[in-house]
């Protein structure tokens, strides 16, 4: 069997044979906190090193040049397509990394902050680390890879939006945090890891597969069509869920997901919505059965959290 | 500081100026008809000149608005115009302000764009008696345009005992006390006895239903207080955004509403001449008994509005964007809230008013949107008097005020029309009746309803012309009646967005569509009432005692307004005499 993360085809593999031109960002000053929109292949192309040296950033509010916290070297292709962007360093305060980026690859070797993959319409991030909230806000299409954890809302909306990550690909190789893909309207989220309380909230399209445990509150306010796979344990199961039998192997637009699970459509508190669907693994979710009494009471929820 | 605007073509319908061209004189902040030879000159050839727009009615301060920008942080990030960010010294904070959005913004936002457009006057339509010092705070940190703000009175349980009573007088001896207490101009009514109604869950949908609890009709309350209205002098009339907004066949209830009021005469410190101010009426032409059969019935609105004397109205045009609705109107935002889902607000002031939120999508492929928008354009083209129409989106119900300069453009422009006719929903050919209609709004009616009509209505007597002894406030757009075309779309679009000055106060705050003067503050307009028969004003001072003891969440003496609260002020005496 195949996981689905590994169906994903890679559109970069198969433009190997462009001409991509990399070029490197050395973090030489680790900032209090920096806003780099400007870190994007769409910015980068065609442009000289020393462009791309003056572009603007901000520390705070002050308004300062990329080379002031990075060392620059290397070549930037013509387009976006053949850039390739790798920052090393620790990045854990620099936000907005690959903000609107349309194509072209940025790999980042160590932690990233905040809005990495905002509003990415294609091309492909790698963070070789974790990356702080809100990863991947409001895509609307490409690849985020994260290899280490992610933060809280991982694809989500932005604050206070209703219209949540659109399309695209994020995958996690560790945890995540809470409030995973809210509002998802579309695309694939894949956490290797667990994740935190209320995953998939508000969803109305698009599919989120949890390999680990679910701290619980899955689907909340589920409105749409929306498919959550936990294959772990949901700590705490959502009571406007309902139970709809067990199934074998389900099948999940192309993909076939093995294995045992019960399934509960929901989340009926909205308008008796029944049409997003949780998976849930029927090996460690028995206690989420109908005729079983809530095995964690309401007042546990408080343990979860930090 | 002296200037001279040489050149202009100047636009004041106030005293008949129908694009003369003519020299503008300014001296300490007033028009007047000499200056010296150091005055500062400032070259208008080829340009439009007019008085600085006034907006009568729009949401820019309070409680609610501030409720609205904490529902919509994603509003914050459609910035039309990052140009508006300009760092101000917060004279009291003493740290730097800017700010974006869309429909909801910053105070500092509010002004900066507002005198970028030309408009140097803007009255917010409904605020709280409770929240008033939070309206006030606002007022004195939005830049560049002077401000007032009008009371929302129609739902207060005061106000509604002594009417059922029938003791009139006192109850106007208690608007006079709310109206001091409040720094407040003028008696503002939303959906009278429905908010108070929807206090329980309920509503009233006409103007003859009884308000729960308080036996009485909500025509009975927006009699009762147009008719304090005029004993108090006020120079501004009532304020009515009647019963029903927002719903098919609304019409005659609105037409119902209007008529509650209009046996009043009219009694006033200011050149005014109505008695009622019926505001956002677009939102009250509507035929039809449900959403499917939904049309426009401008028509019939405006063949009353034609018909009628003592009557004015503002229209509430949809511009057909995303943007917030926010009323003191309760029960009708939740209705709103139901037909989209997306997160609604309410608020409930205890004893005096509520109000509520919620985000919308006006889209022209809704058939409903589309007649909305039809509506709002058919009001203005078929009221023959331009004095009787005023301009206004209702910010931000039926558009942002960033907006103004494309209804312009509808207004001026059949061409602009028919464009837009063609991209939207067909229901527009079918339900209403826009597309027959051939009327082109001139630059002279466009400044009457922008300016010279507001600032009657509202009871300015200098602003809105540019006749010696009115304020400083100017617009100079980029915009050459003779030889640009006046109704293409584009060019009145780009004239309307930036100025090329604005002039307030007699300083220059806009050149060439940047600020220029970020610090220069307006002022608000205020009203001091006096009652003149102290036995019923103590009388009502009691009972006042008693509701605060009794029901309010607040002391009567944390309840007033100071003037600190109001540094910058106007005030305008008014009152009543006695018997």
């Amino acid at each position: 069997m195949t996981t689905a993360a590994e169906n994903i085809i890679h559109p970069m593999e198969e433009n190997v044979e462009k001409d991509v031109k990399e070029i490197i960002l050395e973090l030489t000053e680790s900032p209090n906190v920096l806003d780099v929109e400007c870190i994007s292949p769409d910015v980068f192309a065609g442009k000289t090193l020393e462009d791309i040296k003056n572009l603007p950033v901000y520390n705070g509010k002050k308004k300062k040049v990329l080379s002031d916290f990075f060392k620059i070297s290397g070549e930037v292709g013509d387009t976006p397509e053949n850039t390739k962007i790798i920052i090393n360093g620790d990045l854990s305060r620099v936000k907005n990394i690959g903000k609107e980026m349309s194509s072209g690859e940025i790999v980042i070797n160590g932690n990233v902050g905040m809005y990495v993959g905002a509003l990415m319409k294609g091309g492909k991030i790698v963070v070789n680390g974790d990356a702080d909230s809100f990863a991947g806000q409001q895509m609307k299409g490409g690849e985020l890879i994260i290899k280490g954890n992610a933060g809280n809302y991982l694809g989500s909306s932005y604050r206070g939006d209703w219209r949540g990550m659109k399309g695209g690909t994020i995958i996690v190789e560790g945890n995540a945090g809470d409030e995973v893909g809210e509002y998802l309207s579309g695309g694939k989220i894949i956490i290797k890891g667990n994740v935190g309380l209320l995953c998939g909230i508000h969803i109305n399209k698009g599919i989120i597969i949890v390999e680990g445990n679910a701290d619980g509150r899955v689907g909340a306010e589920a409105e749409g069509k929306g498919i959550i796979v936990i294959k772990g344990k949901i700590k705490i199961g959502h009571v406007s869920f309902l139970y709809d039998g067990e199934v074998v192997n389900p099948s999940i637009n192309d993909d076939t997901i093995e294995g045992r699970y019960y399934k509960f459509i929901g989340d009926t508190a909205c308008r008796g919505n029944k049409k997003t669907v949780i998976y849930a693994s029927a090996e460690h979710n028995e206690h989420l059965l109908p005729n079983n009494p809530l095995p964690v009471s309401n007042t546990d929820i408080y343990e979860l959290m930090p | 500081m002296e200037l001279i605007i040489k050149n202009g073509y100047v636009y004041d319908p106030k005293n008949g100026i129908d694009g003369e061209i003519k020299d503008i004189m300014v001296k300490d902040g007033k028009i007047v008809d000499n200056v010296s030879k150091e005055a500062l000159e400032i070259d208008a050839k080829n340009k439009v000149v007019m008085p600085g727009g006034v907006d009568h009615h729009t949401h820019i301060a309070g409680s609610k608005v501030c409720v609205g920008r904490m529902l919509r942080p994603e509003d914050i990030r459609r910035n039309p115009d990052p140009m508006a960010q300009i760092p101000h010294i917060d004279r009291v904070m003493m740290v730097k302000r800017g700010g974006g959005g869309f429909s909801v913004m910053p105070t500092w936002t509010t002004g900066y764009r507002y005198a970028q457009m030309g408009y140097t006057t803007c009255f917010d339509p409904a605020f709280a008696p409770m929240g008033a010092k939070h309206l006030h705070e606002e007022f004195e940190r939005t830049p560049l345009i002077d401000k007032g703000g009008i009371c929302l009175m129609g739902n207060n349980w005061m106000i509604m005992e002594y009417l059922h009573d029938g003791e009139l007088e006192k109850a106007a001896a208690y608007v006079s006390w709310l109206l001091n207490a409040t720094k407040a101009y003028g008696i503002k009514i939303v959906n009278p006895g429905g908010v108070e109604a929807w206090s329980w869950g309920k509503n009233i949908t006409s103007g003859r239903d009884p308000v729960p609890y308080f036996n009485l009709t909500s025509n009975e309350i927006i009699k009762g207080l147009a008719e304090i209205n005029e004993m108090l002098e006020l120079p501004h009339s009532i304020h009515l955004h009647g019963n029903n907004l927002g719903h098919p066949g609304n019409w005659d209830t609105f037409i119902d509403n209007a008529d509650a009021a209009l046996d009043v005469s009219v009694n006033t410190v200011s050149e005014r001449e109505q008695v009622v101010h019926a505001t956002h009426v677009q939102f009250y032409s509507y035929g039809g008994e449900s959403w499917k059969d939904f049309s426009s019935k401008a028509d019939a609105i405006a063949d009353y509005i034609n018909k009628t004397k003592n009557i004015t109205i503002d229209v509430g045009f949809v511009t057909l964007d995303e943007t917030t609705t926010m009323t003191g109107d309760g029960p009708m935002e939740y209705n709103l809230y139901s037909t989209t889902n997306l997160k609604w607000a309410n608020n409930d002031v205890g004893l005096e008013c509520g109000s509520g939120l919620t985000p919308f999508i006006y889209n022209g492929k809704n058939p409903v949107n589309a007649i909305q928008w039809a509506a709002g354009l058919e009001l203005a083209l078929l009221i023959d008097d331009p004095w009787k129409v005023l301009f206004g989106t209702d910010h931000p119900n039926g558009g942002p005020f960033i907006r103004y300069p494309d209804v312009f453009s509808w207004l001026m422009s059949k061409k602009a029309r028919d464009e837009k006719i063609a991209k939207i929903n067909k229901s527009v050919r079918r339900n209403a009746i826009i597309e027959s209609l051939d009327r082109e709004y001139t630059l002279y009616e466009i400044a009457t309803i922008t300016r010279a009509a507001n600032a009657k209505v509202l009871g300015l007597t200098e602003k809105g012309h540019l006749g010696i002894g009115a304020d400083a406030d100017i617009a100079i757009y980029n915009l050459d009646p003779e030889k640009d075309k006046l109704n293409d779309p584009e060019t009145i679009k780009k004239a309307f967005m930036k100025t090329h000055y604005t002039i307030k106060g007699g300083e220059i705050v806009v050149k060439e569509g940047r600020i220029v003067n970020p610090e220069h503050m307006g002022k608000t307009y205020i009203v001091e009432s006096e009652f003149g028969d102290k036995e019923i004003y103590k009388d009502m001072l009691n009972d006042l005692e008693m509701k605060f003891k009794k029901y309010y969440a607040m002391q009567k003496s944390t309840y007033w307004t100071g003037y600190e609260y109001v540094p910058h002020r106007k005030t305008i005496k008014v009152g009543y005499k006695g018997d």
